[in-house]
This record gives structure tokens, C-alpha cells and sequence, in this order.
């Protein structure tokens, strides 16, 4: 019985823990301007194409590796992260960014359907180590204004801008 | 036992001054604009490492402490969240700051669609542009756009539209003569300029006549127009069909100079018909 009760208080915790490191993610009804109908494969796709990015920046940023860009990134987004890791990597700092929650909403199709504009209020750990010591870590919170345009299999993230106005 | 307790409230006091020296609250603005100096006030005394740290961009840089950090103009210039941190061997102050676009536009991107289409079309034409300052940052601070669509021959069509988080949107009709409409979005003395070709739509109505030519007749249309009077363009196809009794011959012509023109059998009793695309022309019964 203990045994088994064990088995189940660290299946719960394992559980827990495995939660805890997914981000919480809200995703609004759109707000829509424009004339163009946003079907809802599309602002789906949109939605986890702008939340994997998230995955993708954090381990470039954590390893200093651009090319972990590539997939989620393109245009301006891409370049200005790809100049912060050249500075990280120059400086001997690495980052981490732990995306906690996010709260989305599509504001803007354009169109013609090559962009998409959306909100988000996101809550993100960001813990900076230089000289493989660990500095500190901030809990920030945040809305980002985020750009992405379709590509050949998904949607990139073009214009990634923490906007406080 | 008394003189324990002031030891104690000492001892306890320095714990908590040493606490905050460890990890105090930087001095600095809660928000910048975008490239602007700013300076950050430290604590403490000696040298100690500066690091501004955002997705956007990275600063690091060796400090005194005790004093004002000037940042320079132009240092921290892409918009976004910073978080900021000075360490040193005894302690660790740390603080945020925003960095917000500039005010002033100095760059658009502008997408017009579709760079073609037929003249006469109500809201066939879409205009969207973002703006952005200096450091290519998204100004989502409500700026007015101007879009304007200038065609040969007849009066602009202007719209004024605010942007909403950067973004702003239009839509204005084709012409209705033929050629080539400059569009072109513009924020203050910022412009962009695309080129949208408007081409003649389908043709609004053919008309045929036909003449004997020896044993076969030569069928002739009008020259083809679009109902703005726009000629149809050359190579469109025209498909004249003869029946006669219980056969059918068709042919495809271009047009050539505005006008199709071919010859077909002479039957007596044959009826012709001349048609492109959807639209169908007159009909001839061969009397001769």
C-alpha cells in the first residue's frame, strides 16, 4: 500500500513537473482589422508556429547558436537575435529564456495573406550566466507585438517586438 | 545578556545591509526611447561588470561603481524589454528597462496587391504597410498613413488611415481606362511607391459580319473592346463555330490588331457563331 502510494505521490510529482515546465498558453477570439477572413487552421497554425518560435529562441540564445533560428525566423526578428547572440557569444554570456505563459491575440491579417500581426502577454524567466556562472535571473512580463509571414511549411516570425505603449 | 542584544540587532542590521548590497535595485529609467543616453545610478565602490541583456540586443561593459553609468546615444536602440544587472566581486544590483520605438517614421514596407488585374474592379487593389523608425523598429504608437493611387487619366484616389499597432490597411478600385496606376503609401516624408498594371477585362460584346470568299466565307469581327471601350489585348483567343446539318467545325483565333479573321467552308444553311471566354457574340446563317 505505501508502495504504492509512493508510486503514485512521484507519478503526480513527475506530472507536475512536466506541466510546470510547459508554458500556460490563453489564445483570444481575434481582434480582427482587414477585409481577409482568418480561417481556424490558419490562426491555429499561426498560434503554434509563434509558440514553438519561443522554444527555438531560447535554445539559440542558451547555446548561442543562430542556426536554431532558422526554423521559426526570418527578416528583422532573425537578424537582431542573431546580432545578440554574436554579442553573447563575444562577451561569454548565455541566456535563458523560460517562456511561463503566454496570452495571444491575432490582431491583423493582411490583405493579400502575407502577414499576420498578433499580441501577446507573456510571462517569461530570463536567467543570464556569464563566465559559466550563473548572474541572475528576473521574471518579466511583457507584451510582445509579433509579425510572422507564411513560408514554404510554416508560419515565421518576422517583426518580434516586447512593446509597452 | 544585555550586551548580547545590541551585538545581536548590530549583527542582525549588517546581515540586512549586506543582503541589500547583494542584491539591490539598480537606479535607472523604467523607459527609453529607442537609441536615446541614459545614465544608471550603482551603489557600492570599485569596478564591476555591466550587463544589459534582452532577446533584441546585448550590452556588456566594465563600470565604476558608485556613480552614474552614462549609456551613450545610440548604444541601446532596439525596442524591447532589457533586463539590466551590474555585478561586482561583493555584490549583484539589478534592474529593467523598456526601450520604446522612436516617434519618428523613417522606414515602411508597403505591399500592394495584385501587381495586375482587370480595370473596373470595386476594391480589387489592397495597399498594407508597417512603419518603422530609424533602428527598424515597429512604431506602434498611432501614426496616419497615406495611400494614393494615381492612374492615367483620371483624378487619384487618396485614403488617410491610422495604424493600429504598426499596421495599416487599404482598399481602392481599378481604373476604368487601361495602364499603368502608381500606388504609393506615405508617412510623413516617408514614401514607398509599387506599380500596379491595370489591363482591359473580358470582352463586353463581339461582333462578327462575314463575306463570300470563293468557295468559303470570310468571317471578320469588330474590333474587340471591354466595356470600359478598352481594346482587348492581342492573342486573346476568339472561337468561331460553323454547324451545318449534323457536323460542327470550331476554330480558335487571336486576335490580331484588335480584330479576329478567318475563312470557313461555304454551306449553304450553315449557321456561325463567334464567342471568347463567357462571352458570346452574334450569330450568321449563310444564305448564299
Amino acid at each position: 500500500m505505501l508502495k504504492s502510494l509512493l508510486f503514485v505521490s512521484a507519478f503526480s510529482t513527475a506530472l507536475m513537473a512536466f506541466a510546470a515546465d510547459e508554458p500556460a498558453i490563453h489564445v483570444q477570439q481575434p481582434h480582427l482589422q482587414g477585409p481577409r477572413e482568418l480561417q481556424d487552421q490558419t490562426a491555429k497554425a499561426v498560434v503554434q508556429d509563434y509558440i514553438d518560435s519561443w522554444q527555438s529562441m531560447n535554445k539559440a540564445l542558451d547555446q548561442n547558436r543562430p542556426d536554431l533560428l532558422d526554423r521559426d525566423f526570418i527578416g528583422a526578428a532573425k537578424e537582431k537575435l542573431a546580432a545578440t547572440i554574436k554579442s553573447q557569444r563575444a562577451a561569454g554570456v548565455h541566456t535563458s529564456y523560460r517562456d511561463r505563459s503566454h496570452n495571444v491575440q491575432i490582431l491583423f491579417y493582411s490583405p493579400e495573406g502575407l502577414s499576420i500581426e498578433l499580441a501577446d502577454d507573456v510571462t517569461y524567466d530570463v536567467e543570464m550566466s556569464s563566465g559559466g556562472k550563473s548572474v541572475g535571473t528576473q521574471q518579466v512580463k511583457t507584451r510582445y507585438i509579433v509579425v510572422l509571414t507564411p513560408t514554404e511549411v510554416r508560419w515565421r516570425v518576422r517583426i518580434f517586438q516586447a512593446d509597452t505603449q | 545578556m544585555r550586551a548580547a542584544i545590541p551585538t545581536l540587532i548590530s549583527g542582525l542590521a549588517l546581515g540586512i545591509v549586506s543582503a541589500l548590497a547583494q542584491t539591490g535595485d539598480l537606479n535607472l529609467p523604467k523607459s527609453i526611447a529607442a537609441g536615446a543616453a541614459f545614465s544608471i545610478q550603482s551603489a557600492g565602490s570599485g569596478k564591476g561588470t555591466l550587463y544589459i541583456i534582452g532577446p533584441a540586443q546585448m550590452i556588456k561593459e566594465d563600470v565604476q561603481l558608485g556613480g552614474n553609468i552614462e549609456i551613450a546615444t545610440g548604444s541601446l536602440y532596439n525596442a524591447g524589454h532589457y533586463s539590466v544587472w551590474i555585478t561586482s566581486n561583493s555584490s549583484t544590483q539589478s534592474g529593467a528597462i523598456d526601450v520604446l520605438p522612436a516617434p519618428k517614421a523613417s522606414d515602411l514596407t508597403f505591399i500592394a496587391k495584385p501587381s495586375r488585374l482587370p480595370v473596373s474592379l470595386h476594391n480589387g487593389i489592397t495597399g498594407s504597410a508597417y512603419v518603422f523608425d530609424s533602428y527598424g523598429n515597429l512604431i506602434t504608437k498611432p501614426l496616419q498613413v497615406s495611400f494614393q493611387l494615381s492612374n492615367p487619366g483620371s483624378a487619384p484616389q487618396t485614403r488617410t488611415v491610422e495604424t493600429k499597432n504598426g499596421a495599416a490597411w487599404t482598399q481602392m478600385d481599378s481604373a476604368t481606362r487601361e495602364g499603368k496606376a502608381q500606388f504609393v503609401a506615405r508617412v510623413g516624408d516617408i514614401s514607398s511607391t509599387r506599380i500596379v498594371g491595370q489591363v482591359p477585362g473580358d470582352p463586353c460584346t463581339i461582333r462578327m459580319s462575314a463575306k463570300p470568299a470563293g468557295n468559303k466565307i470570310q468571317l471578320v469581327t469588330d474590333p474587340v473592346r471591354d466595356c470600359s471601350g478598352n481594346p482587348i489585348p492581342d492573342g486573346t483567343i476568339v472561337t468561331f463555330t460553323e454547324t451545318y446539318d449534323e457536323s460542327k467545325s470550331t476554330v480558335d483565333v487571336p486576335l490580331k490588331k484588335g480584330i479576329a479573321s478567318i475563312e470557313m467552308p461555304a454551306h449553304r444553311g450553315a449557321t456561325i457563331s463567334v464567342a471568347s471566354g463567357v462571352v458570346l457574340g452574334n450569330q450568321i446563317r449563310w444564305a448564299e
